[in-house]
């Protein structure tokens, strides 16, 4: 493999595309915005989005109660930022709920010849069944809040770990599993010694799996029935057409969502192993 | 005669049908439990509905709720972004095969774009499209362009070198190696993407249907959930399940007898 060398400008020539697609792509945004081809607001100015994203971000609107940090009363912060706060607490328990579970039923899976032919039939086709359809149920059994966005995003998690998990186990090598047994280790034991460090790459990719999944299921559920987290305000901003701001929050949540995929594939050493 | 029982117990558990037995047995002796909890009080009825009274809603579902209907429109949803997906994902990929600078601009985007949570955009469709069809169409489209593009990279990227030299020991013009030896190596990998494009796209469209209240099978859980229709609601979500593993076990079989002899 030889990379195109860099031009004399000192930019690279995939730099050089990487800015020219983008510049084209935001002068036909704009040229489109300006054209009112498409109904009024529905692709406002980069400007107006900007304006918002700006606004969204540092115009403080939302009265809190931070005493506790030696503020005054009445002292306002963005809201974007509560709303944020509401949709990361519902993921991080959600995560932590659906993608424990998951570790468990993927190792008793994978430890199992019976368990895996038995039930992993199950959890593979229930594996890509739009989760979102659970939603009324949840909505039953945990109520309108918080409890039924936590429930749709372990949902939604809990399956691609178990079925990366089961995965995983199964490719471990066998000597390792020897080496165990031999040592006479008990199941905890194998647990922690030896299973769960042998599979660190489909545990982490399951987990980046399923943080997509589980961030998807928690934000559909929130545009569905809610009055917190970045999913409503969303849906708001839908209700009140305000388009700009709806533009505003669709970059925060993708900038959140593509930099947590690539943080979680970065750290857990997944790009290490595609470079091998 | 301590050993003879425990020989017969794993003589059983390694017959062909104790697994699946195993399996929908369990599931079989929950709804059983659930059944039993519910009548004795310690679940609550009007949370829970009794698995007897979901199983007598699945008749009546089917026939009052013109499920027929409403599965042939989301069909018809799935099928329409399907071909588009197809049609702009593999040409995508061919593109970004042909034009390395432009793969090695884009690749990592695309890559992103398709871990990305896509159906967040839907409110957005609402406005440009209405609360219709083309809405869940585009949707659909969308959550499945990324993956069919990736795979029919991949594919043609994987072409192994001996056949592409082949190609080459022949004459070939481009047009005659891209149809003659690149994309015939490529079909299997891109039938994997197909597959893939079509499942995100079916979860999509009956999530958005749902969403929005629109259309097929998704928004028939929404209805009954709506009506408070308990049993109905649990026997559609019930429907919706079997439906899309049906869907998944045929492109799965469709996929096996497409892919050409190794």
């Amino acid at each position: 493999m030889t990379l195109p060398k860099a031009a004399p400008h000192g930019l690279r020539p995939v730099t050089v595309v990487r800015i020219a697609i983008i510049v084209v792509v935001l002068a036909c945004w704009e040229a489109l915005s300006a054209s009112g081809l498409l109904y009024r607001d529905v692709v406002p100015s980069l400007l107006a989005i900007g304006k918002a994203l700006f606004n969204l971000l540092t115009e403080p609107d939302m009265p809190v109660d931070l005493s506790w940090l030696g503020l005054q009363d009445g002292t306002k912060i963005p809201a974007i930022y509560w709303h944020l706060y509401v949709t990361f607490y519902e993921i991080a328990i959600g995560m932590l709920i659906g993608g424990l579970s998951g570790l468990v039923a993927g190792i008793a899976l994978g430890s199992s010849r019976v368990l895996r032919e038995a039930y992993e039939p199950l959890l593979y086709y229930l594996g890509p069944c739009p989760k979102i359809i659970f939603f009324p149920v949840m909505i039953m059994w945990f109520g309108v809040g918080p409890g039924s966005k936590v429930a749709m995003g372990a949902i939604s998690c809990f399956f691609p770990v178990a079925l990366n998990v089961a995965g995983g186990m199964r490719e471990i090598d066998r000597v390792l599993i020897r080496v165990g047994r031999s040592f006479r280790a008990n199941t905890w034991q194998m647990v922690t010694k030896i299973y769960l460090p042998a599979m660190r790459h489909p545990i982490i990719n399951g987990i980046r799996i399923g943080l997509g999944v589980c961030l998807i299921g928690t934000l559909l559920a929130e545009t569905k029935l809610s009055n917190s987290g970045v999913g409503f305000l969303v849906i708001q901003a839908y209700s009140l057409f305000n388009m700009p701001l709806m533009y505003a929050l669709l970059i925060v949540l993708f900038v959140i969502a593509i930099g947590a995929n690539a943080l979680i594939g970065k750290f857990g050493g997944l790009d290490d192993i595609k470079r091998k | 005669m301590g050993h003879a029982p425990i020989m017969s117990t794993r003589a059983i558990t390694r017959t062909r049908w104790f697994p699946a037995v195993l399996g929908f047995g369990t599931i079989f002796a929950a709804m059983l439990a659930v059944e039993i909890f519910i009548r004795l009080g310690l679940i609550n009825r009007f949370i829970v509905p009794l698995p007897s009274d979901i199983l007598a809603a699945l008749p009546r579902v089917v026939a009052e709720e013109h499920v027929l209907s409403r599965f042939l429109l989301t069909a018809a949803e799935a099928f329409s972004a399907s071909i588009l997906v197809t049609i702009f994902g593999v040409a995508g990929g061919v593109l970004l095969y042909q034009f390395r600078l432009l793969r090695e601009a884009t690749e990592t985007w695309v890559a992103a774009v398709a871990a990305a949570p896509l159906v967040l955009i839907y409110p957005l469709y609402l406005v440009i499209f209405g609360r219709n069809a083309t809405t869940i169409v585009v949707m659909g489209f969308t959550a499945g362009l990324a993956p069919v593009m990736l795979k029919t990279l991949e594919g043609l990227a994987g072409t192994r070198r001996v056949l592409i030299n082949v190609g080459r020991s022949f004459n070939l013009t481009p047009w005659q190696q891209f149809w003659k030896i690149l994309f015939p190596a490529a079909l299997p990998t891109i039938f994997v993407g197909m597959r893939l494009g079509l499942i995100f796209a079916l979860i999509n469209i009956v999530g958005v249907e749902f969403l929005i209240n629109f259309g097929g099978l998704g928004q028939l859980i929404n209805e009954l959930a709506e009506r408070y229709d308990l049993a109905g609601t649990y026997a559609a979500i019930l429907f919706v399940i079997l439906i899309s593993i049906n869907v998944f076990v045929l492109t799965e079989w469709l996929e096996r007898w497409l892919r050409p002899v190794e």
